[in-house]
C-alpha cells in the first residue's frame, strides 16, 4: 500500500470531519459515518480501518468516533 | 424529408392576456392586445409584404413595404408598427397599396446588383421574394447615378461602394447587397446583446458597419451569427452556403457543446451539412445560438479524426489498425483476464457528459451488469458533483430549479463563479435582455467578468472576492439577511423545517460571520456585501446562477448549500423568476448525472444500497448488483497507483487533460494494463491507451441530451457515422463480446428502458419527445407535461433543509514561495479541453491560452504584455504568455485550459471538495516569473505525445 494514497485518505476523512464538526454536535459523528458509508468504496474503507487499528495517527478524533458507525468491509 | 420552414410572424408575440378582435381582408381574427397588425394578419394566414421586420426583434418601421389601409383612418400605416385595435377593419391589398409597394421595391432594386442567378442567397432571399410578391416588373433607374453597387462609376472611384469583408471565418459581409433594413443591427442589440453593429451616415449615405468601421473579426463581434440569420439578403451570408449552395432538407437536433442545449435545424444537402440554424421553437434558445453551436462543427470532418479501431501492446508501441471484431474481442479478453487475475473490482468505466443519455446509460450498465462492480464515474465529477450533493441535501433533488425562460421574470440576478457571456452565451444574451429591461445584477467573482460592465449592462454590485472564500461571502450575506430582519419567515415556516432554520439562523447571526469580520480574508468591503444582500433579499424575484467557480473548490458542496440557504431564507424558490440555477459546462452534464454515472447511485439519483431500486434493475438485467459504492475517478487513479485497479473503459472523456494534477493522472493511467479510449481524436488520455475505439459525432447518431434546465432534447442523426458505428453501438458490441445479451435496435429502445426503470423519466419516449419538442424531467403521471419549475408546492425532500455552512480556508494557501492565487476559466470560442473547437476556425479568436496578471504584479516581476512566463505551483510548472489586465485583482492570476500544450493542470493540485472529490481547480498558489520558452515537462510531454500517436504504416500526424 502506498504511503501517499494513505495520506490522501486521511486527508479526505479529515475534510469530511471538518464539515460535520460545524454541524449540531449530536449529528456530527453520524454525519461522518453516513457520508463515508454512502460514498467510499470498500478498499477505501478497509484502508481507513487498517489505519485506525494501527493507531489512527493524523485522523480527526471525530473520524475515530464515527468509525463505530462505519460499515466495516470484510478483509480482502 | 423537407426543409423545416419556420413562419416569420414579423413581430414578437404579445404577452398580454387581454384579447382583441378585428377584421383583416374580411377575416375575423382574435389576438392578444398589443399584437401588431402584421402579426395578426400572419396568424390569419395573410402574409403582408415586409423587409425590415422579423419576429426575433421589435418592429422598426423603416422599409415602408408593409403598409396597410384601415377603414375610417387616413393614410397607410405600417402594419409592423401599428398595433391591433378592437373592431378595426384592415385591408392588406388595394390599388393604392400596390402602387406604393412597387415604387418602394423599385427604389430598392435600383440600388441592388442584379446577379440573382449566381447569388448565394438565391432560393433564400427575401428581397427577391418581395420583388415577386409586389409584382415588380421593371426598374426605371440604372446604376448611372449614385449607387452602392459598382466599385467605379464611369471610371471614377465610387465612394459609396465598399468591398466585401471576409475577415470572419464563417460568414461574409458584402455591403453592395445591403438594403439598410437594420435587421442585423437590431439582432445584434436585441437578440445577442453585443451592440457590435451600427448604421452610420444618413439617408442615401447610411450603411452598416461593425464596431468603429472595423472589419468583423477585429470588432466587438462575437460571431454568434444572429445578424446573418436576420439578414434578408445575401449581404451577410454563411461561407458554407456560398461554397455549397442552398440546403434541401433539414433535421432538428441539439447542440453538442454547452449545457444551454440550443436546438438547431441542421440544414443539409444529401449528407453534407450546409449550415446550422437555431430553431425558434427551441425552448432553451428561442432561435438564438453562439459561435460554437452555429459554426464550429468542422471538427467532424477534420483530418485528425480517427476512423478505425486500433490496438497496441505497450503504450510505447505505435498503434496498429485492427477490425472492430478484433478490437472488441481484445478488450473483452483483457478485461476478463484482469478481473481473473486482480479481482472483480480491478476494472471500471467512465461515462461522458458529451455523449447522449442513452450512451451514458449503456456504459454504466456495462460496468454494473457486465463488470459486476460499481466503478463507474463521469467527467461531471470534475465539475458539478457538488451541485448534486449540495442540492440533494437541502432540496432533495440534484438539479437546477428553473427553466431558462424564468430569467424573463427575474428582478435581481446573482451570478457567482460563472462567466455566462463566455461559458453559456445564449443564456447570457437572455439575461442581458432582462437587465436592459431594468433587472439588477450582482456579480460575485474574483475576476471582472464581461457582465460587470459591457454595452448597456452594468452590475449593481461586483464582489471581487479572494479565490476560495465563496462560503465566507455567502454566509456573510445570510448574516445580513437574518440580522437585518429580511428573512421571509412566512415562506420558511410553510416550506422548511423551522427548528433547522432556527439553528441555522443563530449560526449565521454570530458576529464572526458579519461582512465586517469576514472582510479581512474575503477582501470584499463589508458595505458591498451588505448592499448586495439587501438588494437580493428585498428587490423582488431573486435568482442565483452559478458555475464551476462555485463547485471546483475544497468547499464546493458547502458553497452549493450556502446558495440553497440564501434562496430559502428569502423565499426565492418555486415560481418563475427565482431559484437556484447551476450553469452546466458540457452539453450533457445533467444527463450523465441523471443516468446513474456516479459510483454510488443508479439512474434517477437512487443510492446503490437501496434494495428496491437494485431489484428493479436486477430483474430487468438478470444479474445481481453489487450494493457497495464503487470508486470515483480520483479514487480509481489512486487505486491504480496502489496496484489494485488495472483496466478502464473511457468513453468520450479526456481525463489526462481535464482532470487536476496531470502527473498523478498520468501515473495512474501508466500503472494500468488495459486502458480503452473511445473518442473522435487521439486525445491526450489516448497517449496512455492500449485500445482506441473511434467515436462518432452528434451529427451521426440518435439520442437525447439533457441541458442545464433538465430539458430532454432530441439529438437526431443527419449522416452515417464516418467511423461505422454510433457510440451506443460500440458499447453494445463491446458488451456482447463480453457475453452480455444486449440487443437494442435503436436508441429509442434504450430510452424506453430508462423510462421503465426511472420514475422521473416515466413518460419520456422518443414519440413523446417528437410530439412535445422537449420536456423537462420529472415527466411522469404527476407531471405529464414535464416540470419547468421545481419545488412549486413543496420541496422534493418534504421540508427544505437549512444547513450550517462554516467557512474553512483551503489548505492551498499562498505563501512566500507561491505568493499568487491562480484561478481558471473558459472563453467563448472554445469548449472544455478544446479537442473539438481547436479543430475549427474558432482558433482565430483564441490561438493560445494566456495568463492574465494585474499590472502591479507584472511590474514587480518585470513582465511585459505578451512575454513568456513560467507559472509554477507545488505540483509542477508550465509556460505561457502573459496578458496584463486589471480584470484580475492584484495577487490573483487567471488562465484558460483549452490548449494541451499549456497543460494548466500540471499546475493544479490534488486538493478536492470534501464531499465529492470534485477537484479544486479554482484556487492554486503559484509563482510567476519571466521565462524564455517551454518547460522541461512541456518538452518531454510533447515528445511522449508525438511518440504515442504513431500509427503503424502511416506517416506521423503533423499536429
Ligand atoms: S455575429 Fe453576432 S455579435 Fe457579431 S455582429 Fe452579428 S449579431 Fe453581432
Ligand atoms: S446587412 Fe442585411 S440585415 Fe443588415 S441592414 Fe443590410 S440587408 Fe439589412
Ligand atoms: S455552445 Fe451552448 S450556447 Fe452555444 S449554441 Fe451550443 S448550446 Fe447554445
Ligand atoms: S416591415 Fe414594416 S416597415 Fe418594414
Amino acid at each position: 500500500m502506498s504511503e501517499n494514497t494513505n495520506a490522501k485518505l486521511i486527508y479526505m476523512a479529515n475534510q469530511i470531519a471538518t464539515f460535520f464538526q460545524s454541524q449540531p454536535a449530536q449529528e456530527a459523528a453520524q454525519g461522518v459515518a453516513t457520508h463515508i458509508n454512502k460514498y467510499w468504496e470498500r478498499r477505501m474503507r478497509r484502508k481507513l480501518f487498517e489505519h485506525i487499528e494501527a493507531g489512527g495517527e493524523g485522523l480527526n478524533p471525530l473520524v475515530i468516533e464515527a468509525a463505530a458507525k462505519i460499515r466495516k468491509p470484510e478483509a480482502a | 424529408m423537407n426543409l423545416v420552414r419556420e413562419i416569420d410572424f414579423g413581430t414578437p408575440a404579445s404577452k398580454s392576456e387581454k384579447l382583441v378582435t378585428l377584421t383583416i381582408d374580411g377575416r375575423e381574427i382574435t389576438v392578444p392586445e398589443g399584437t401588431s397588425i402584421m402579426r395578426a394578419a400572419m396568424e390569419a394566414g395573410i402574409e403582408v409584404p415586409k423587409l425590415c421586420a422579423s419576429d426575433m426583434m421589435e418592429a422598426f418601421g423603416s422599409c415602408r413595404l408593409c403598409l396597410v389601409e384601415i377603414e375610417g383612418r387616413a393614410g397607410m400605416p405600417a402594419s409592423c408598427t401599428t398595433p391591433v385595435a378592437a373592431g378595426i377593419s384592415v385591408s392588406t391589398q388595394t390599388q393604392r397599396l400596390k402602387d406604393v409597394r412597387r415604387g418602394v421595391m423599385e427604389l430598392y432594386i435600383s440600388d441592388h446588383p442584379l446577379d440573382c442567378l449566381t447569388c448565394a442567397a438565391n432560393g433564400d432571399c427575401e428581397l427577391q421574394d418581395m420583388a415577386g410578391a409586389v409584382g415588380l416588373r421593371d426598374v426605371r433607374y440604372g446604376y448611372d447615378g449614385a449607387n452602392h453597387v459598382k466599385a467605379r462609376n464611369n471610371g471614377e472611384i465610387n465612394r459609396q461602394w465598399a468591398p466585401k469583408d471576409e475577415s470572419n471565418p464563417y460568414f461574409t459581409f458584402d455591403p453592395s447587397k445591403c438594403i439598410v433594413c437594420s435587421r442585423c443591427v437590431r439582432a445584434c442589440e436585441e437578440v445577442q446583446g453585443t451592440f457590435a453593429l451600427t448604421i452610420s451616415g444618413r439617408g442615401f449615405d447610411s450603411h452598416v458597419s461593425a464596431g468603429m468601421n472595423e472589419d468583423f473579426v477585429s470588432s466587438e463581434c462575437v460571431s454568434c451569427g444572429a445578424c446573418v440569420q436576420a439578414c434578408p439578403t445575401a449581404t451577410l451570408t454563411e461561407k458554407s452556403v456560398i461554397e455549397i449552395g442552398q440546403p434541401e432538407h433539414s433535421v432538428v437536433t441539439t447542440c453538442a457543446y454547452c449545457g444551454v442545449g440550443c436546438s438547431f435545424k441542421a440544414e443539409m444537402r444529401g449528407e453534407e451539412l450546409v449550415r446550422m440554424v437555431p430553431w425558434k421553437d427551441g425552448q432553451a434558445n428561442r432561435g438564438h445560438s453562439c459561435v460554437k453551436g452555429r459554426f464550429a462543427y468542422g471538427y467532424s470532418n477534420h483530418k485528425d479524426r480517427i476512423l478505425n479501431p486500433m490496438i497496441r501492446e505497450k503504450i510505447t508501441d505505435p498503434w496498429r489498425e485492427v477490425t472492430w471484431e478484433e478490437a472488441f474481442a481484445h478488450v473483452a479478453s483483457e478485461f476478463r483476464r484482469i478481473q481473473y487475475q486482480y479481482g472483480r473490482d480491478s476494472v471500471g468505466g467512465i461515462t461522458s457528459s458529451r455523449c447522449t443519455n442513452e450512451e451514458t446509460y449503456l456504459v454504466q450498465k456495462l460496468v454494473r451488469a457486465g463488470f459486476g462492480n460499481n466503478n463507474v464515474d463521469t467527467c461531471a465529477r470534475v465539475c458539478h458533483s457538488p451541485t448534486g450533493y449540495g442540492l440533494n441535501q437541502t432540496f432533495g433533488t440534484s438539479a437546477g430549479t428553473q427553466n431558462f425562460d424564468s430569467v424573463e421574470h427575474t428582478d435581481v440576478a446573482i451570478i457567482i463563479g460563472a462567466n455566462p457571456t463566455d461559458g453559456h452565451p445564449v443564456f447570457a444574451s437572455r439575461l442581458k435582455k432582462r437587465l436592459r429591461e431594468g433587472a439588477k445584477l450582482i456579480v460575485i467573482d474574483p475576476r471582472r467578468i464581461d457582465l460587470v460592465r459591457s454595452a448597456h449592462v452594468e452590475a449593481s454590485y461586483h464582489l471581487p472576492l479572494k479565490p476560495g472564500t465563496n462560503v465566507a461571502i455567502l454566509t456573510a450575506m445570510a448574516h445580513v439577511i437574518v440580522t437585518e430582519g429580511l428573512a421571509n419567515e412566512a415562506f420558511i415556516r410553510e416550506r422548511c423545517d423551522w427548528s433547522e432554520y432556527e439553528d441555522w439562523a443563530a449560526f449565521v447571526a454570530e458576529p464572526y460571520h458579519s461582512p465586517e469580520a469576514t472582510e479581512v480574508y474575503t477582501g470584499v468591503p463589508a458595505e458591498l456585501v451588505r448592499g448586495a444582500a439587501r438588494l437580493y433579499a428585498t428587490d423582488g424575484n431573486g435568482a442565483i446562477y452559478y458555475g464551476l467557480g462555485v463547485t471546483e473548490h475544497s468547499q464546493g458542496s458547502t458553497t452549493v448549500m450556502a446558495i440553497a440557504n440564501l434562496a430559502m431564507v428569502t423565499g426565492n424558490i418555486g415560481r418563475p423568476g427565482v431559484g437556484v440555477n447551476p450553469l452546466r459546462g458540457q452539453n450533457n452534464v445533467q444527463g450523465s448525472c441523471d443516468m446513474g454515472s456516479f459510483p454510488h447511485e443508479l439512474p434517477g439519483y437512487r443510492h446503490i444500497s437501496d434494495d428496491a431500486t437494485r431489484e428493479t434493475f436486477e430483474k430487468l438485467w438478470g444479474v445481481t448488483l453489487n450494493n457497495e459504492p464503487g470508486l470515483r475517478i480520483p479514487n480509481m487513479l489512486d487505486a491504480a497507483v496502489d496496484g489494485t485497479f488495472k483496466g478502464i473503459y473511457i468513453q468520450g472523456e479526456d481525463i489526462l487533460q481535464s482532470d487536476p494534477d496531470t502527473k498523478h493522472v498520468a501515473a495512474g493511467l501508466a500503472a494500468m494494463e488495459c486502458v480503452v479510449v473511445q473518442d473522435l481524436f487521439l486525445n491526450e488520455t489516448a497517449n496512455y491507451a492500449h485500445v482506441f475505439l473511434p467515436g462518432s459525432t452528434f451529427l451521426e447518431k440518435d439520442g437525447t441530451f439533457t441541458n442545464a434546465e433538465r430539458r430532454i432534447n432530441r439529438v437526431r442523426r443527419v449522416m452515417r457515422p464516418k467511423n461505422g458505428y454510433a457510440d451506443w453501438e460500440v458499447t453494445q458490441k463491446l458488451a456482447q463480446a463480453m457475453g452480455l445479451s444486449w440487443n437494442y435496435g435503436h436508441p429509442s429502445e434504450i430510452m424506453d428502458e430508462i423510462a421503465a426503470t426511472t420514475p422521473t423519466f416515466a413518460m419520456v419516449s422518443y414519440d413523446y419527445l417528437d410530439k412535445m419538442g422537449s420536456v423537462q424531467w420529472p415527466c411522469n403521471e404527476k407531471a405529464p407535461l414535464g416540470s419547468p419549475i421545481m419545488h412549486v408546492d413543496g420541496f422534493v425532500r418534504g421540508k427544505g433543509k437549512f444547513i450550517r455552512t462554516e467557512y474553512v480556508a483551503t489548505d492551498e494557501k499562498s505563501g512566500p514561495r507561491f505568493p499568487l492565487l491562480l484561478t481558471t476559466g473558459r472563453i467563448l470560442s472554445h469548449y472544455n479541453v478544446g479537442a473539438q473547437t481547436r479543430r475549427t476556425e474558432n482558433v482565430v479568436w483564441h490561438p493560445e491560452d494566456r495568463l492574465e496578471i494585474h499590472p502591479h504584479d507584472a511590474e514587480q516581476r518585470g513582465i511585459r504584455d505578451g512575454d513568456w512566463v513560467r507559472l509554477a505551483s507545488r505540483s509542477g510548472e508550465t509556460t505561457l504568455r502573459a496578458l496584463i489586465t486589471d480584470r484580475v485583482a492584484p495577487g490573483v492570476v487567471y488562465t484558460t485550459f483549452h490548449h494541451p500544450s499549456t497543460q494548466a493542470n500540471v499546475i493544479t493540485t490534488d486538493f478536492s471538495d470534501w464531499a465529492t472529490n470534485c477537484p479544486e481547480y479554482k484556487v492554486t498558489a503559484v509563482q510567476v516569473t519571466p521565462s524564455n520558452g517551454p518547460s522541461d515537462w512541456q518538452r518531454d510531454y510533447d515528445e511522449q505525445a508525438r511518440q504515442s500517436r504513431r500509427i503503424a504504416g502511416k506517416l506521423e500526424a503533423a499536429e
